[in-house]
Order: C-alpha cells, then structure tokens, then sequence
C-alpha cells in the first residue's frame, strides 16, 4: 500500500511525502487539522492541507525566527509570540532565562491541544510557569497593548485563511505600537521563489516598510516549504540585525542549537539578487 | 399546486430550461456564452447558461402569468405584501414607479429634502411638485435625522391636496420615523404613504429591527433586496398594500422598464426571497452580532463614536436600525471622507461611504469576523498615525432649501453655465450632491445661497465625490436664464 501526502506548491508542481499512517484529523471552528506519521520527515502537522512543520525540519525555521531578535536585542524580558500553537517558538524562547514573561495568542485552541498530544518534540514548553497562553485573534489581541514588549514573534500560516489578518499593515502597525521604543518584531515573511508566494512577501514587506524605520529580511532553507527557500522579516525601532548585533555576547550564553550560530546569524541577512530587488521594488 | 416560500419557480423553472437543451436561435446573440469566449471565461458558463430571454417555459417580466407571477406572489408573501414586483431597474425604478403611480402633472407631494436623487428625478419625470419637510438634523453627528410628526401633521394641513406623503425608513445611517403615526396621519387626509426602504429589507425577515412599511399600513415600498437582501446589484422588490391597483401599477412600471428583463437579475431576487423567508432571522440575528461587536469594540478605541439606539428620541428618531455600523469620526481630527479614503489607500479596506462628519461600514452575513477585527484595527491604526485635534473641523448641515421652481421645470428651462463663485442667487437647473450618500445638496429649481456655495467648497477640498452637475469637475453650474 502507498499513502501519500500531496501540497499543491503551484498550480503546476507538487511535494509529496510518503506517510506511514495519518495520527489525527479534526476540524476546529477555523481549520481542519492532520497529523500524520512519515519515514523519511517523521511527524508532521498541516492545517487546511498547507505543510506547517514536520519533526524533521522545524528546528531550522524555530530557531530562525526565535533566536535572531533575541540575539539582537540587548535585555529581552517581555515577549508576545503570535500563532506558534505548534509551542517550537516557546522551546526556544525558554532556553533564554533572562525572559521574565511571555504571551502566547493562538486564535485556535484545537491546534495547541492536538500538538500537546501528538508532538511532544515541539509542543513541551507550555507549562513554564513564564508562559500565558491567549486563544484569541491576534489583531484583536495586540490592537489593546501599548509599550508593553521587547520582542514580538509573528509565526504565523500564509496570507490566506485564518492567519491572513497578521500581514496587514493595521496588524504591523499594531505591533509597532505594542512594542517598547527599541523593540523588535520577527514575522514568518513567505517564500521570494514561486511567482504567486514572492508576491505576497512584496505585499507584506511593503507594508512593514512602512510601519518600521528598520527593516531587512533575512533566508533560511526550510525543505518542506514551498521551493525551500524561506525568508523572515526583521522589522526594529532601534536596533539593526548585524550593526547592533554582539555574537560572541550570545555564545557565551552557551544555549543548544543545531541551525543557528553567530556566523550564519549575519551571513543569513546576505540576500540572492533577485531577492533584493523585490524588496527594493517596494521599499 | 401549492406555493410555498421553499419554492424558487423561476430559479426552478432556469434549471429545467437548462436540462432542455434547447437550441437557440433567439437572442440573445452569445448564445449560451460560445460566441463571447472571454466574457463566459470571466463569467462561468453556468452564468452564461441562463442569460436567456424571455419565453413561455421561463414567463416575461412585462406581462407575467406563470413563473414570474408565482414568484412575485411568494414575495408579496414573504414580505406581508399585497403584491409584489421584481425590478430589474435598481431600487431607482422602484422609487419612479411609486411616485408615478401617486402623482400626475402639477400634483403635490410631501417629501423629506434628504431623499435619494431617484425620488427627485422622478418628481422631474411626473411633473410633481415637491413639498418639503425639513429633516431635524442632530447637532453633534451633523446628519439628517427622520420626518417628525408635528411636522408632517403641519405639511398636511398647509397642503390639504398633496396626493402622497414618502418617507425615507431607514435613513442611510439607519434612522427610522414614526412610520406607523404617518400612516395615520396621512390615511385620515386621504394620502398614500410611499416608503423608501431601500436599506430595510431586513426589517421584514430579522427580529428587533424597526417596523417595515408593509407592517406599518404604508401603501407602496420600494425594497433594495441586493443592499441587505443578498441579491445581485441592481434588483430590487416593489411592495403594494391592498389599496394599491396593481394592475395599473403594471403599466406605470412599464412605461420605463426594459422588455429584456435579466434572468440573472431575477433569479437571484427569487433565492434571495427563499433564503431570507427561510432562514432570515438567524441571518440577521448574526449580522446584528457582529454589528453591535464592532460598535462597541470602536467605542472602545477612544475618539470615534459608533452610536445607535441611545440616539433614540421618539420622535424625529423614532427608532433605529442596529444592523448599522456608522461611525462619527470628527473627535479625531479627520472628517469621515478622509477616513473613508485612509482606510482604502492605507488599509485596502473599503467602506459604504464617508462624509463630513461620519463613515458607514455595511455589515452583513457575508462578513467574517476576522474582517471586522481588520476593519477595528484599521480604525484604531488611523487614529494613532493621523488623528489630531479635532477643534476647527465643519460639521456636516443641513440646508434647508429655497424652491423657486419645480423640478421640471427647472430642469427642463433655458440654462447657463456660471463658475461655481458666480452663482449666489441664481436657481439652479440640476442636481449637486455627494456620491454616495447621493442625496443633493442642491436640486434642480433650488435657489444657490452663499452658504451652499462654501458648502460645496468644503466637501469638495475634504475629496468627497461630487456628482450630478454636468460639469465633471463641479467648477460650474447649470442655472436658469433671467431668473436672478
């Protein structure tokens, strides 16, 4: 027998993963949620049949998008995480003992419940007692704070379905707002590769262009996304991402990781070509 | 066979025609869409299907004994109607056959100032002249409320002939009359009651709303079923009381209706009437939800003021429509057309309309509820990034016009063109208004008074869009020869 996982990247090319048995399959008031179990990835999690993380490749975007602001910014106390009901940001987060309190807003419960039993590998911070947990809308969420963090973490799906509201410019300008004077906002910022995916990130980059004086985009490679070639937005009040960036500060540190070091850290901002000039098409 | 509002016999009656197969050699000239691949590309074929023409299986919209009349009968049901007809001219044709049908050359009829265009043209196109009723105007919000009804028993006693009263219920902001009182009134001085309710479909389907006009004893409504009602742009329902000849009405309509009646148009007026007939409550109970979330959520924010029932004063607001979502926005320092246009060009969102003072958002079941947490966030964004003090911003007024002439004859008498500065005493000969709300600030055979002309000036600077002057740019107007 074959069983196998398909996700349209295009219209006209496809990524498949042979599975062994599918764990989970639900629908919350917002999604349909699967769970499955692979050889090659091992579990993997995909909401509406989009690719959201598999046990194999998620330590490459978790760190990515957790441990570039925390490295840049200086004194970290207060962080406010949007989506990661998957828990991989709040692993990482929690290595870091100088964050004093950290808010998590998932705007679905379901995902964080079918995650807590299904994978352990992510889903194992949710009980530190810094961690206060929101399952709520994002854009509502933040449009209430004022001054109030150091580091927001935008993990949040594609520019369609439930997440779309966290790649408006009144979502990013809510955040600007939400964060201290020198704050810093990470957000998952899509691929630059297929047509229709690097059009959504000029959108997105565009509209964070406008709500933040700093903003640079820095790549990783992510098998398992569409092209595996991912960017993350990197949108600061104060700080730039290598000018202000102290890599021998972080390692003495002497926290785990497998994908993020300072070398990469800086190399990670130096962009393909063809990236920077979508980005400078609409900065 | 028995009717009932589970039916759709024209929408039925499509879909048998469809199983027919039957070869076309009539227009019109698509032909099921083959001769216009691009437009049916755009379209879909099962929309381009039923684009036909009228013919015995499917009744004719002009003269209708089988499914269109089956399908007019379920709607006068639904909505507590003598009779109803499906209009495919907009709610605009509905307003024109209501005043048609009341009012002959030289009768009069009283009306508040603050109603669409539609119902002033169609006082150019029966020769009716107008007896206004100035609208009372709440001081703060700078809108046009109801027609009071010390007022209207005032209209009535001065002009003992008038042949109809209309009342405007809801107004666009959602302010509605004492439509039962005016029926009263009016029925006691031998006068129809024509109701403009185009933003009152959901009165006859949803619970707690104000009182419709067919529940009120009104005599004629004319519905915008695709405003509240989900049908497609341009349908609309035309409502009759018992009182009312239908069959004359017929004719009135005929006389400007197209005989290539759209299918699309009417089809969708009969779902539309079976969904609302069936599951109406539910629908509106969940538009009013997150109406009222919305409302409160923007109080919330500081500054910018969603109002509703709290406005009510028995009388020139006699109750209000809390499916609405205006929003006063002068607290902030930005005129209500400046937030309008931030929302679109900064936040790719688009509302009902701006003015002055206040913005409409339409709220319906179509939302979800992440757009209108969107719709807040944007509001509160703007009020951060552009809001200031809002000291020195013009509250929208309302002018009570000076008739010097009737519309038609204003409209049809010899004319010249005057830069807009030049015109201080002169009668104006057409319409100028803001689109939308598209109610005039000047109509035609109205006298143009300095405060009309700094007026126009503003709304034009704050980049309301002016219409209705046949100069586009609204530099000059149209007045009337040797009547100054």
């Amino acid at each position: 027998m074959e069983l196998w996982f398909t996700e349209r990247h295009t219209p006209n090319a496809k990524f498949s993963i042979k599975v062994d048995k599918q764990l989970y399959s639900g629908n919350s008031e917002f999604q349909r949620i699967d769970i499955f179990d692979s050889k090659e990835f091992g579990r993997f999690l995909t909401l509406d049949g989009y690719m959201m993380l598999t046990e194999k490749d998620e330590f490459i975007y978790h760190e990515m998008i957790t441990h570039i602001p925390m490295a840049v910014h200086p004194d970290p106390k207060n962080i406010l995480v949007i989506g990661a009901g998957d828990g991989g940001v709040l692993r990482e987060l929690t290595k870091y003992d100088c964050i004093e309190h950290i808010d998590l807003v998932e705007i679905d419960e379901l995902v964080v419940e079918v995650c807590k039993q299904y994978l352990p590998t992510t889903a194992c911070r949710f009980d530190d007692p810094r961690v206060h947990c929101y399952f709520e809308d994002g854009v509502k969420f933040i449009r209430r704070c004022e001054d109030k963090y150091d580091v927001i973490i935008v993990d949040s799906t594609d520019p369609f379905g439930p997440g779309e509201g966290l790649f408006t410019k009144e979502f990013y300008g809510s955040c600007f707002k939400a964060l201290h004077d020198d704050g810093i906002m990470v957000n998952q910022h899509e691929s630059p590769f297929y047509a229709e995916d690097a059009l959504a990130m000029q959108r997105s980059h565009k509209r964070i262009v406008g709500s933040f004086p700093i903003s640079k985009v820095y790549q990783a490679h992510i098998p398992t996304y569409p092209s595996g070639h991912w960017l993350f937005g990197f949108a600061s009040k104060k700080y730039h991402p290598t000018n202000d960036y102290n890599g021998t500060k972080w390692s003495m540190l002497g926290l785990n990781t497998r994908y993020y070091n300072p070398r990469l850290h800086v190399g990670s901002f130096a962009l393909p070509t063809y990236v920077e000039e979508l980005l400078r098409d609409v900065e | 066979m028995e009717l009932s509002q589970t039916d759709a016999p024209i929408y039925e009656a499509l879909r048998r025609f469809r199983r027919m197969r039957i070869v076309p050699f009539d227009v019109p000239g698509h032909k099921r869409g083959r001769g216009n691949m691009e437009l049916t590309e755009f379209l879909g074929e099962d929309c381009m299907n039923v684009d036909v023409n009228s013919m015995k299986p499917l009744d004719n919209l002009c003269h209708p004994v089988s499914v269109i009349k089956d399908a007019e009968t379920l709607a006068a049901q639904a909505f507590g109607a003598a009779n109803a007809f499906f209009m495919v001219g907009g709610t605009t044709s509905a307003v024109q056959a209501m005043i048609l049908y009341a009012c002959k050359s030289g009768d009069k009829i009283i009306m508040p100032r603050n109603v669409h265009r539609s119902a002033i043209n169609s006082l150019i196109l029966a020769d009716a002249i107008p007896v206004y009723v100035n609208p009372e105007v709440n001081a703060q919000l700078g809108i046009s409320l109801g027609m009071s009804v010390s007022q209207v028993e005032q209209a009535i006693k001065n002009n003992p002939d008038a042949k109809a009263i209309m009342v405007n219920n809801p107004t666009y902001y959602g302010i509605c009359s004492d439509l039962r009182k005016i029926v009263e009134l009016a029925h006691a001085h031998g006068m129809l009651v024509l109701v403009d309710e185009a933003h009152g479909t959901h009165f006859y389907f949803g619970e707690n709303f104000p009182v419709s006009a067919m529940a009120a004893g009104a005599d004629i409504a004319a519905a915008s079923m695709h405003k509240s009602g989900g049908s497609l742009t341009q349908s609309s329902f035309l409502l009759m009381g018992d009182k009312i000849n239908s069959d004359y009405m017929r004719q009135i309509v005929n006389l400007t209706q197209t005989t290539s009646a759209s299918y699309l148009l009417l089809s969708s007026l009969d779902i539309s009437r079976k969904r609302l007939a069936l599951g109406g409550r539910e629908i509106f109970e969940k538009t009013v939800e997150m109406a009222q979330y919305a409302r409160d959520e923007i109080n919330s924010i500081g500054g910018y003021y969603a109002y509703s029932k709290e406005l009510v004063n028995g009388d020139s607001i006699y109750d209000f429509d809390i499916s609405k979502l205006s929003v006063y926005t002068l607290p902030i320092g930005l005129a209500g057309i400046e937030v309008y246009d931030l929302l679109r060009d900064e936040y790719d969102i688009q509302i009902e309309f701006g003015d002055i003072g206040n913005i409409l958002a339409y709220i319906s079941v179509g939302d979800r509820k992440r757009d209108i947490e969107r719709l807040i966030s944007a509001l509160s964004e703007i009020k951060r990034r552009f809001g200031k003090s809002g000291t020195g911003m013009l509250t929208q007024e309302y002018i009570a016009p000076i008739v010097a002439e009737t519309p038609r004859n204003a409209f049809y008498a010899e004319k010249k063109s005057l830069p807009l500065e030049q015109t201080a005493g002169e009668v104006c000969s057409e319409f100028v208004m803001c689109y939308p709300p598209g109610i005039p600030i000047l109509a035609p055979g109205e006298l143009i008074t300095p405060e009309i002309i700094e007026y126009i000036k503003y709304t034009k600077e704050k980049g309301c869009q002016m219409t209705g002057t046949e100069d586009i740019n609204v530099e000059n107007l149209n007045v009337i020869c040797g009547r100054k």
